[in-house]
């Protein structure tokens, strides 16, 4: 069975590699390449998969996972600007793709093998209109 | 391997009937779709693709070359358009969700490859809102 929990941040950041020029961040980022930086109103879904306990009748404490999800991305991405504060988008890009991925890497810990859950999925809307899900596993 | 997905919005009009079935019939099996005049909806496409993130930029796909594939194929082709008379594929065709998305598959397969020539990004799925009440999804 699957369960998923909802959590919202904003964040501000720029798409764009330093050493290219204007014009090859532009097609490969679009307006995301503006130089100043813009923002958006995150969501992300993360979906735990697991069966319920025969005693409390829950995959996993909802609360918990709350508090995991709430410690590990809302509170230290949320009102920040990406590329300037969180890390390790000092060093990569912060797109959609990336933003997911470092996502995981923050939750993946608190579900080791052998859990009561397995993280089986974030999805991340940067808009309404855009969003990407990523299952662990290999990127290449 | 990540999974993007991205939305995108057509309005068009479009009659249901059928060349197999008489009047009567048509009316019976379409109800209010078979209204001679025709009808719309607004539509909300969503196409998914599957690929790697490359290292170097942080992207599974150029989204500014996917948009305009799907402009150039699909959005551009049908919006504020009627879809029976004048999308081609529709003279020979019932214009049913379950038809529009087998046409925009067909069309985003054909012009694939002009835009992203190497093994990935994939187009994975294509779902259609007919209205929020009623969706259609392929994969692909």
């Amino acid at each position: 069975m699957l369960i998923t929990r909802r959590g919202e941040f904003s964040a501000s950041h720029v798409c764009a590699l330093p050493q290219w020029s204007e014009e090859q961040n532009r097609a490969v980022y679009g307006a995301a390449a503006n130089p100043r930086g813009h923002g958006h109103n995150y969501s992300v879904e993360v979906t735990l998969e697991g069966e319920p306990d025969p005693r409390t009748g829950m995959i996993f404490d909802l609360k918990k996972l709350k508090d995991i999800l709430n410690r590990q991305v809302i509170d230290p991405l949320d009102h920040r600007h990406l590329n300037q504060e969180v890390t390790p988008f000092d060093r990569i890009v912060p797109t959609v793709e990336n933003v997911a991925i470092e996502i995981w890497k923050r939750l993946a810990p608190h579900f080791p093998p052998g859990g009561p859950a397995k993280l089986h999925n974030v999805r991340l809307y940067e808009t309404e209109d855009l969003y990407v899900d990523y299952a662990g596993g290999d990127l290449a | 391997m990540i999974r993007l997905t991205r939305r995108y919005r057509f309005s068009a009009s479009h009659r249901l009937h059928s060349d197999y079935f008489s009047e009567a019939e048509n009316e019976q099996l379409y109800g209010k779709c078979n209204h001679p005049f025709g009808h719309g909806h607004d539509y909300v496409l969503e196409v998914s693709v599957a690929g790697p993130v490359n290292v170097h930029n942080g992207t599974a796909v150029l989204l500014p070359a996917l948009d305009e594939l799907v402009d150039k194929c699909v959005l551009s082709k049908f919006e504020h358009r009627d879809l029976n008379s004048e999308v081609p594929e529709f003279s020979q065709r019932v214009p049913t969700s379950e038809n529009l998305v087998r046409v925009i598959e067909e069309r985003l397969k054909a012009n694939w490859a002009s835009r992203f020539p190497l093994q990935w990004p994939r187009l994975e799925k294509i779902r259609l809102q007919e209205t929020r009440r009623n969706l259609f999804e392929q994969t692909t």
